[in-house]
């Protein structure tokens, strides 16, 4: 939920990225509050990645700035910068032990021996690495890994921890456990997160806020619902979750509401997101927001081609007249009459349930 | 990377191990025939009597080995007195070689990370180029090297026109003209190994270290050298190893003075003057040098892999 409107506690201000020719990152700014879990949402390529490595120092921006509570800290190299990163592939030292990997960045800052190794030790039963203190990296599962990665970037206390899809390199069942458990290390540190993911449903299960990344530009920032619920544009509406793309000649938009034509010529108002603007436009519905009624009282009328049967779901593929397709998603209760194959059945939404979209 | 390797679960290793055998067999014969009797026939020949003209008698002597050590021998009525010649030698061997080593070392490591950090495409180019002067024989570069560093050779005309020296700088038949000879011959086996351990060091190692909060010495330090140092170390022994047993640059770069192992066991088994049992004791020494730097080795990885 977008209610941690503490501090910013990392400022990006129109950072721009080129590599050569290629721009990876254009005019992003963002506005990351302080004790935030803050999610880099995009498809690979996108650039959620380089602006995570822009943060941790390892990259230098072509323009723009990168403040830390307020401190612009674009030029300093990242051993000079109090972030910490967790890699993908967790980059951990092959040649220490746990408690070693561990102790690594605290020694660097200055700390004594011993001091470093009682609070390795603290951080390590947080993880509940403990008993593995003294095992060699290679010695360890995937998940135990990632556990050290985590400790290792924790010890030293930073303002920000970075997290470089971290979870990708685990097995589903292991993903989802730890999903949890990175939640509440992140609200009992107190240490603002920002996590790279291209897994919308780790974004949308774990996170505060959500940036929703394509082609180096942002396309959309807010929490899970408001992305979900409300999406800005064609991209972040297909790429958040399943929808159904309609085509519809738009007569007027005014402020948030928009008067459109459905293919079948029947005319309909929804809420129209920011930027959406008459003409040829596209509806975006949610298939679980789609029911089927009878054809006489419907906005749109399709043939069945497919049904799927999922268990608790059951997903229905129509074709409109024009042979677009659209996804009706319904529950599996007694009270549903399910349609056969070919069927000719009417569709309803609620006005509320479709949204016109920036293309 | 340390630790890495062999850690996997050898499952089909154990399941057709009896096939292993097999397969490995021919291996076993090569260094059966190849090395085991060479060595064999050397150890046997040192402890046999010497015949003039080279050659030896058959018969059991401890002669090699007591010339090799003794001024006065362990056998006579007088206290036995060390014969310092050939320990000298053999010091001169060991302090050139690991000169040279240390050489190829700093120069070997920072040319091989070069390399390693270029585009794929373009390190094959620059190993090639690394292995191009090592087509040429290494008696005939030993030998262009003697003209390149002699007194009116090209390198002192060079300095002299430059105004860098004012008279020439006399190299040949120097320690130093034995140690350039030594480190330009072996400088490619000490790159390669370092090489291959450089292109596999993965560089999100170095962005960790930095992460948090290593300076790049740090990082060089403690990070980077012990992960790649398996091909630090092998390549520290594909040069030290040759190079203490050298003859080709010592005896064409040094001259008399600055003898080492290698020109001595080459001139026991040349000519008239030779002394075939002296010649495989000082081999057998030699190798006895190395086997125990080797085993030391040996020792510090088992006691890392362990821990």
């Amino acid at each position: 939920m977008a209610e941690s409107q503490g501090a910013i506690a990392v400022g990006i201000d129109d950072v721009t990225k080129l590599y050569g020719n290629f721009t990876a990152l254009s005019d992003v700014s963002l506005a990351i509050h302080d004790n935030e879990f803050f999610t880099l949402l995009g498809p690979s390529g996108c650039g959620k990645t380089t602006l995570l490595r822009c943060i941790a120092g390892f990259e230098d921006i072509s323009k723009g700035a990168i403040r830390l509570y307020g401190d612009n800290i674009a030029d300093l190299p990242p051993n000079h910068r109090p972030v910490n990163t967790v890699f993908q592939q967790y980059a951990l030292f092959p040649h220490m032990d746990v408690t070693r990997n561990v102790m690594f960045g605290l020694l660097r800052l200055g700390r004594s021996e011993t001091e470093a190794r009682a609070r390795a030790g603290e951080v390590l039963e947080l993880v509940r690495l403990s008993e593995f203190a003294d095992r060699m990296p290679a010695h360890l599962s995937g998940g135990q890994q990632q556990r050290v990665a985590l400790a290792r970037a924790l010890v030293p206390n930073p303002k920000v921890l970075l997290l470089d899809e971290p979870l990708s390199a685990l097995d589903l069942k292991l993903r989802q456990a730890v999903r949890l458990e990175l939640q509440q290390l992140q609200h009992e540190t107190g240490i603002t997160f920002i996590f790279v993911t291209h897994d919308q449903e780790e974004a949308l299960t774990m996170s505060d806020r959500i940036a929703v990344i394509s082609d180096g530009v942002v396309q959309q920032v807010g929490s899970a619902r408001d992305i979900y619920e409300e999406p800005d544009n064609r991209f972040v509406a297909d790429f958040i979750g399943e929808t159904n793309l309609i085509e519809v000649s738009v007569a007027e938009v005014a402020g948030d509401n928009a008067v459109c034509t459905l293919p079948g010529g029947t005319r309909f108002a929804c809420p129209a997101a920011r930027g959406a603007h008459s003409g040829q436009g596209h509806l975006s519905v949610r298939p679980e927001r789609v029911s089927l009624v009878d054809p006489s009282e419907a906005l749109l009328t399709g043939t069945v081609t497919r049904l799927i049967y999922l268990g608790t779901d059951m997903h229905v593929d129509l074709a409109l007249a024009d042979g677009e397709p659209v996804t009706a998603r319904v529950q599996n209760s007694s009270q549903t009459t399910i349609p056969a194959m070919g069927e000719t059945v009417g569709l309803n939404f609620e006005e509320g349930a479709a949204r016109l979209l920036v293309d | 990377m340390a630790g890495g390797i062999g850690s996997g679960p050898g499952k089909s290793a154990r399941t057709y191990a009896g096939f292993g055998v097999t397969l490995i067999l021919p291996a076993w014969l090569v260094i059966g025939i190849f090395l085991v009797v060479p060595i064999g026939i050397m150890l046997v020949y040192s402890f046999l009597t010497k015949e003039f003209r080279g050659g030896v008698i058959w018969e059991f002597s401890l002669a090699a080995y007591d010339q090799f050590f003794f001024d006065r021998g362990l056998f006579g009525d007088d206290p036995p007195k060390i014969e310092w010649t050939y320990i000298l030698i053999f010091w001169r061997s060991i302090w050139q070689a690991g000169l040279a080593t240390l050489l190829s070392l700093l120069i070997g490591f920072p040319t091989a990370w070069f390399i390693a950090t270029r585009p794929a495409s373009t390190r094959t180019i620059w190993l090639f180029l690394i292995t191009v002067p090592y087509w040429v024989n290494l008696l005939i570069r030993t030998i262009s090297m003697k003209f390149l560093i002699r007194d009116n050779g090209p390198l002192n005309t060079w300095l002299l026109e430059t105004g860098v020296i004012s008279e020439p700088i006399h190299l040949i038949n120097t320690w130093v003209a034995v140690q350039l000879g030594l480190f330009y011959s072996y400088l490619p086996f000490m790159v390669l190994p370092i090489y291959a351990a450089v292109e596999r060091y993965n560089f999100a190692l170095s962005e960790a270290a930095a992460d948090l909060y290593a300076s790049r010495f740090v990082t060089l330090t403690q990070i980077i050298i012990p992960v790649v140092k398996p091909g630090i170390i092998a390549g520290c022994i594909l040069v030290f190893v040759p190079s203490l047993g050298s003859f080709l640059a010592p005896d064409l770069l040094g001259g008399a003075k600055n003898f080492m192992i290698g020109s001595l066991i080459d001139e026991q088994f040349k000519g008239a003057a030779g002394n075939w049992p002296f010649g495989a004791a000082a081999a057998m020494i030699l190798l006895s040098m190395v086997l125990i730097v080797l085993i030391f080795y040996a020792r510090s990885q088992n006691r890392q892999e362990g821990a």
